[in-house]
C-alpha cells in the first residue's frame, strides 16, 4: 500500500521532470533562446543580464539545472508582451477563472452523464435509450470550438438568452460549461450505460431482486454503486479533456482563464508565459491523476493488495 | 436492423469523404487559395447566392466548396500519416513489450503511462509557438499523443495470444522470434489494432482541426476545416456559412467514424464496448 503510493508519487515527479526537460530543450535548442525569451524590444543590457541569469554561456546541463532551480523558486521569467510582468503571476491570477469553469463543467457532466447513462440502461432498446445514444454519439463527435460558436450564434445572438462571452455572473458559465463538458458528458453516459447493463445482468443484482428489494434500491444501491468505478478510473482522462478543451473554449468565449492566456501568448509569441502555462497545467494534470489513483485505491480494496 | 442501416450509412459517408479527398483537384472549379475580391462573402445558393459558388465564399472571396474539398484532403492526409506513424511505433513497442516481458516490459509500460499522463496538446501549442505552424509539426505532435494507445492495446493482445497452442507449436518447431511475431502474433492481434485505428481517425480529425483553429496546425493559406471555422468566427452573425459548413463536415465524418468503430468493437472485442472513452 505505502509502496504503491510512493511509486505513484515518484512517477508523478518523473512526469513533471520530463515535461520540464521538453520545455527546456524546446526553448534552448530550436533557434535563439535570447530572442525567444526577451522579444524584439530588448536592449543589449537586457540580453547580457538574461545570459548571466540563465547561464546561457555555459553547458546545456548547467543551463537545465539553472532552469530547474529558477522554476522551483517560482521564477519563470518575465512576459515579453504584457509589460515585463512576472510570468508566474500572470498565470496564477488567471487560474481561479479556469478552475471554477472546470469545476462547474465537471459537476454538470457527472450528474447529467450518470443520470442519462442509468436512464438509457434501465430502458434499454426503448425510444429513450435510442435518443440518449444519439446524443452521446453526437457529443463525442462534435468539435468543441465549433459547438461554442454555434451556441453563441443561436442562444446568445438569435434568442438573446445568455451573454455571448465574458465572465462575471452565473449566466456567463452556462454556455462555456456546456461546450467544455459535451465530450466528457458523452463519454460518461456511454461508460455508465455499458457498465450498468453489465451490472443489471449480474448475479448480485439478481440476488437483490430475489430478496425482494424494491426496484429503486436494486438500481441505485446495488447496480449503480458498482457501475461508478469505471467512471472514477476515467476521471483523470476527463480532466485531461477539459484542460485541452479549456484552451479552445476559453478562446471562443473570451473566458479570462489560463487556456485563453495560452492562446493569447501564442499569438503574441510570448514564450516565457507559454512555458509557464504549460508547466502549471502539467503540474495540475499530474496532481489530478495522482488524486484519481488514490481515490481508486480508496474505493476498490482489490487494488490495495497489488504492488 | 436499425444498427445495420446506420452502420452502412456511416460506411457510405466515410467512403464519400475518402473519395472526395482523393479526387479533390478534379472536383473543384475554383482555386481554394485565391479568391475573387468582387465575390467576397457570397451567401450559399439557397440563401440568395449563385450557382457559381453553391456554398458561398469566405472573406477573401474564396469558394467554400473548393476549400472544403481541399480541407478534406488535408484532413485525410494527416490521418493517414499520423496513424501510420503512431500505429507502427506503438505496435512495435507494445508487441515487443508483451512478447519479451520482464524488465523491458516494465520500463516500456512506465513510458506508456508517462505518455498518457502528459497534457500533450499543450506541447503542441508550445512547439507551434516555437517553430510556427507546419504540416510536420502537427503530424509529430498528434503522433506523440496517440502512439501510447496502440502500445497498450498491442501489449495486452500479445500477452493474450503468446501462450496459445499455435504459438507454442511454432516455437517448438524452431521458428525464430521475429518470424513468430510477424507470422503468428501480429496477424492475430491485427483486428483489435484496426479497431483502435478506426476510432482514432475521429480523434485525429478533431485534434488537427482544434490545432488549426488555434493557429498552430495547418499553416495558412492552406484550408483546414479547423482554420476555416476560425476564419468565419468573427463575422458569424453576418456570414454564418463560413464557420458552419466546415464544422458540419467535421461532425459528420467523426460521427461516421465513431459508428463504424463502435460496430467493429462490438464484433471483434465485445468486452471493450462503451469503454473506449
Amino acid at each position: 500500500m505505502t509502496r504503491l503510493i510512493v511509486g505513484r508519487l515518484a512517477e508523478a515527479l518523473a512526469a513533471l521532470l520530463l515535461m520540464s526537460l521538453v520545455i527546456f530543450l524546446l526553448s534552448r535548442v530550436t533557434g535563439d533562446p535570447v530572442a525567444l525569451l526577451l522579444g524584439d524590444s530588448a536592449t543589449v543590457e537586457d540580453r547580457d543580464r538574461l545570459i548571466e541569469q540563465l547561464a546561457l554561456d555555459r553547458s546545456l546541463w548547467d543551463q537545465y539545472l539553472t532552469f530547474l532551480g529558477n522554476a522551483l523558486t517560482g521564477d519563470f521569467g518575465q512576459s515579453v508582451a504584457a509589460g515585463r510582468r512576472d510570468a508566474l503571476d500572470l498565470v496564477l491570477e488567471r487560474l481561479p477563472a479556469s478552475m471554477s469553469l472546470a469545476a462547474v463543467a465537471l459537476c454538470f457532466t457527472l450528474v447529467t452523464g450518470i443520470a442519462m447513462g442509468v436512464l438509457a440502461a434501465i430502458t434499454r432498446g426503448s425510444a429513450v435509450d435510442i435518443v440518449v445514444r444519439i446524443v452521446a454519439l453526437m457529443g463525442q463527435s462534435v468539435p468543441a470550438f465549433w459547438l461554442g460558436i454555434v451556441l453563441i450564434y443561436v442562444v446568445s445572438v438569435n434568442w438573446g438568452l445568455l451573454p455571448t462571452s465574458g465572465y462575471g455572473t452565473w449566466q456567463h458559465y452556462v454556455l462555456p460549461a456546456l461546450t467544455i463538458g459535451t465530450f466528457t458528458l458523452a463519454a460518461v453516459t456511454r461508460l455508465v450505460r455499458a457498465s450498468m447493463l453489465d451490472a443489471l445482468g449480474s448475479e448480485y443484482v439478481k440476488l437483490a431482486r430475489i430478496k425482494g428489494l424494491s426496484e429503486a434500491t436494486v438500481i441505485l444501491k446495488h447496480a449503480l454503486s458498482n457501475s461508478l468505478i469505471p467512471v472514477v478510473t476515467f476521471m483523470g482522462a476527463f480532466f485531461a479533456t477539459m484542460i485541452t478543451g479549456a484552451v479552445v473554449v476559453e478562446t471562443v468565449f473570451a473566458w479570462p482563464g489560463i487556456g485563453r492566456l495560452a492562446y493569447e501568448s501564442i499569438v503574441s509569441r510570448d514564450f516565457p508565459v507559454i512555458q509557464t502555462v504549460v508547466l502549471v497545467i502539467t503540474a495540475l494534470f499530474i496532481l489530478a491523476n495522482f488524486c484519481v489513483d488514490m481515490l481508486y485505491l480508496a474505493i476498490d480494496p482489490r487494488m490495495r493488495d497489488r504492488g | 436492423m436499425i444498427q445495420k442501416v446506420t452502420f452502412y450509412a456511416a460506411l457510405g459517408l466515410l467512403a464519400m469523404f475518402v473519395l472526395v479527398a482523393l479526387l479533390g483537384p478534379y472536383l473543384i472549379e475554383h482555386d481554394p487559395l485565391r479568391g475573387s475580391l468582387r465575390a467576397r462573402l457570397e451567401p450559399p445558393l439557397w440563401a440568395g447566392g449563385t450557382m457559381e459558388y453553391p456554398l458561398g465564399t469566405d472573406r477573401l472571396g474564396r469558394d467554400m466548396v473548393a476549400r472544403m474539398v481541399t480541407g478534406a484532403r488535408i484532413s485525410l492526409t494527416v490521418c493517414v500519416v499520423v496513424i501510420a506513424i503512431a500505429g507502427s511505433i506503438g505496435t512495435a513497442i507494445g508487441t515487443l513489450s508483451g512478447y519479451v516481458g520482464g524488465w523491458l516490459d516494465r520500463v516500456l509500460m512506465r513510458l506508456v503511462d508517462l505518455a498518457l499522463s502528459l497534457p500533450v496538446i499543450l506541447l503542441a501549442l508550445l512547439i507551434g509557438a516555437v517553430s510556427g505552424p507546419s504540416f510536420g509539426n502537427i503530424v509529430l505532435v498528434i503522433s506523440l499523443v496517440l502512439w501510447s494507445q496502440y502500445a497498450r492495446m498491442s501489449r495486452g493482445e500479445t500477452l493474450r495470444v503468446k501462450n496459445e497452442d499455435y504459438v507454442d507449436l511454432a516455437r517448438t518447431s524452431g521458428l525464430g522470434h521475429a518470424a513468430i511475431i510477424f507470422r503468428h502474433i501480429l496477424p492475430n492481434i491485427a483486428p483489435s489494432l484496426i479497431v483502435v485505428a478506426t476510432l482514432q481517425v475521429g480523434v485525429v480529425i478533431v485534434l488537427e482541426a482544434s490545432l488549426s483553429f488555434l493557429g498552430v496546425g495547418v499553416p495558412p493559406p492552406n484550408p483546414s476545416w479547423g482554420s476555416m471555422v476560425a476564419d468565419g468566427r468573427s463575422y458569424v452573425v453576418t456570414a454564418w456559412w463560413v464557420s458552419l459548413f466546415p464544422g458540419i463536415a467535421i461532425l459528420l465524418v467523426v460521427m461516421a467514424v465513431n459508428i463504424v468503430g463502435d460496430t467493429l468493437t462490438d464484433r471483434i472485442n465485445p468486452a471493450l464496448r462503451g469503454r473506449t472513452a
